[in-house]
């Protein structure tokens, strides 16, 4: 089990490098795509702009404020979607019966599904994440801490893993409905467009919703709280966000137990 | 004409196959229309009138928005993208061989689909949000047959975009890259980002009139009764882009059928 798990990382390195390759043979067709994946993702980002064009803040945030949690959230989910989004194709696998090959190989038939056709143009979205992280961080006021640049490092990482398991765990959940890709975007993507405004704007249910159902406000909302040094609501402590990698831990273990259900599960549509 | 109408059929019949995937889409676009409403709340509470709006204006911008997106194709169509395929693939040819015309083709098959997603997914995001928010609906019989046209001429508006996109690839050989520029123009100037009408200063006034806005802002404000220059002017305005749109379309497939060559025997 052990030797499985450290074998793991090289394998997949080994998989996503054959894609990698693939996709740079057509050179100015590839960097045509990474720069209009950026631009696909910057939209957002810039929708937010133009509301600032009217207003000076947006549920208590001002537009650095903004930038960061924008940042924040699309960094997570960009790095999450990079590396594991690919598993959201495992139904079409299902339903054309090339799944079964998955199952022969000596590789986890996890590690060749996340890589599958493994896109480095969607690199685009973790970098517009950092373009706007950098001038967010250039225009915040924080009194900053060892704390709380701790907590804006781990939160990044914690919150690529909260996405990370949120698209294996839609990709179990085609084990059981094979057409069902869509339906785990509203948690994705879906997602990413929620944690990417204040989260009270959206009411206290939505807020409980969020924090105890599917944890999304544990990617950057909580870390982000505390970053800025602003009050946790729902009469939550201000150090909620410190628990976003321990959420990150207990979301992977649900989401391996999902995708093992999911794979046991799983009968071949035979030919 | 009954060629066209049988492939429209055919077409229709075709996407009403796709049933879990309808229904986890009308889900999805539910889920952004909800998270959508609480950007917008927050927005117009702190700027009533923005854009000439009031709140139940833009929250029923955001369910019929998330209504329309599939069927007026503003993230692409699965048709278009097929038919750029076949250019790239080269089964354009077949399509070329039959004594048919290309566009008109095209055009059947893509409105047979955005037949289907109006009817199925166009008005559930709608029902959903009218059931938590008071939103804006028609007040007279009348206005019905104005806000089908105004759909229809959003959705042929786009097509003519997507069909130029995707024969795009007779001279660059992958319209991939070209599906994602336009992809980049439509989120931006469809009204998908945010209404034009909350778009400030001159980049409102430059994206109120690309072709774009016909395709989904300006039959939004139809139902909404707010085209700053009167809805006749609106459908004008479609209609003007759809000429424009559908002569180019025609060059360029005349140029395309022209410059093409097939290989194999």
């Amino acid at each position: 089990m052990v030797e499985r798990v450290l074998r793991a990382p090289a394998q997949y390195w080994m998989l996503i490098v054959l894609w990698i390759r693939s996709a740079l043979a057509y050179p100015a067709s590839f960097v045509l795509m990474l720069v209009s994946s950026m631009l696909v993702t910057v939209t957002d980002f810039i929708a937010v702009l133009f509301m600032f064009s009217h207003i000076r803040s947006f549920g208590g945030f001002s537009l650095p404020e903004m930038a960061l949690l924008y940042a924040t959230a699309s960094m997570a989910l960009g790095v999450a979607d990079l590396v594991t989004g690919s598993i959201e194709r495992v139904g079409e696998r299902i339903r054309t019966g090339s799944f079964d090959a998955y199952l022969i190989r000596p590789v986890p038939a996890f590690l060749q599904t996340a890589a599958d056709g493994f896109a480095l143009r969607r690199l685009g979205r973790p970098l517009q994440a950092a373009t706007v992280l950098v001038l967010a961080l250039i225009h915040l006021e924080v009194d900053w801490t060892v704390a709380r640049g701790l907590m804006l490092g781990v939160s990044l990482v914690a919150g690529s893993v909260i996405f990370g398991a949120l698209f294996v765990l839609g990709g179990a959940f085609q084990f059981v409905s094979v057409d069902s890709a869509e339906l785990a975007n509203s948690v994705t993507y879906g997602g990413q467009a929620l944690t990417q405004f204040p989260l009270t704007i959206f009411g206290k249910e939505i807020v409980r919703a969020v924090t105890f159902v599917v944890p999304l406000a544990f990617v950057n909302y909580y870390p982000v709280l505390f970053v800025l040094g602003k009050p946790a609501p729902l009469g939550l402590p201000s150090w909620i966000g410190l628990l976003s990698p321990l959420v990150a831990v207990l979301m992977v273990a649900l989401a391996s137990l999902a995708w093992r259900a999911g794979l046991r599960r799983y009968r071949s549509t035979g030919s | 004409m009954g060629v066209y109408w049988a492939i429209a059929v055919r077409s229709f019949r075709r996407f009403s196959t796709y049933r879990i995937a309808s229904v986890s889409g009308i889900f999805t676009n539910t889920i952004f229309g909800f998270i959508l409403c609480g950007v917008y709340l927050t927005l117009w509470r702190e700027r009533p009138g923005l854009g000439g709006y009031d709140v139940p204006d833009a929250l029923t911008f955001v369910w019929l928005q998330q209504g329309l997106l599939m069927p007026i194709g503003i993230f692409g169509a699965t048709t278009t993208n097929e038919l750029g395929e076949r250019v790239r693939s080269g089964e354009i040819a077949v399509d070329l061989y039959r004594p048919t015309q290309l566009l008109l083709w095209w055009m059947s098959v893509d409105l047979g689909r955005a037949m289907f997603q109006l009817l199925v997914r166009g008005g559930a995001p709608l029902l959903v949000g009218a059931l938590v928010f008071d939103l804006k609906f028609p007040t007279s019989v009348s206005l019905w047959p104005v806000i089908a046209l105004g759909l229809v001429l959003g959705i042929l508006v786009s097509f003519s975009i997507r069909y130029l996109v995707a024969l795009s690839g007779f001279w660059i050989t992958d319209s991939r890259g070209m599906e994602h520029l336009a992809l980049v123009l439509s989120l931006f100037f469809a009204g998908t980002i945010l209404p034009l009408v909350a778009f400030p200063g001159w980049i409102g006034t430059v994206a109120r009139a690309t072709p774009w806005a016909a395709t989904m802002q300006v039959p939004i404000d139809i139902w909404l009764g707010r085209n700053p220059a009167g809805t006749g002017a609106a459908l004008v305005f479609q209609v003007g882009w759809l000429l424009v749109l559908l002569l180019i379309g025609q060059f360029a497939t005349t140029l395309a059928t022209r410059k093409v060559v097939i290989q194999g025997g």
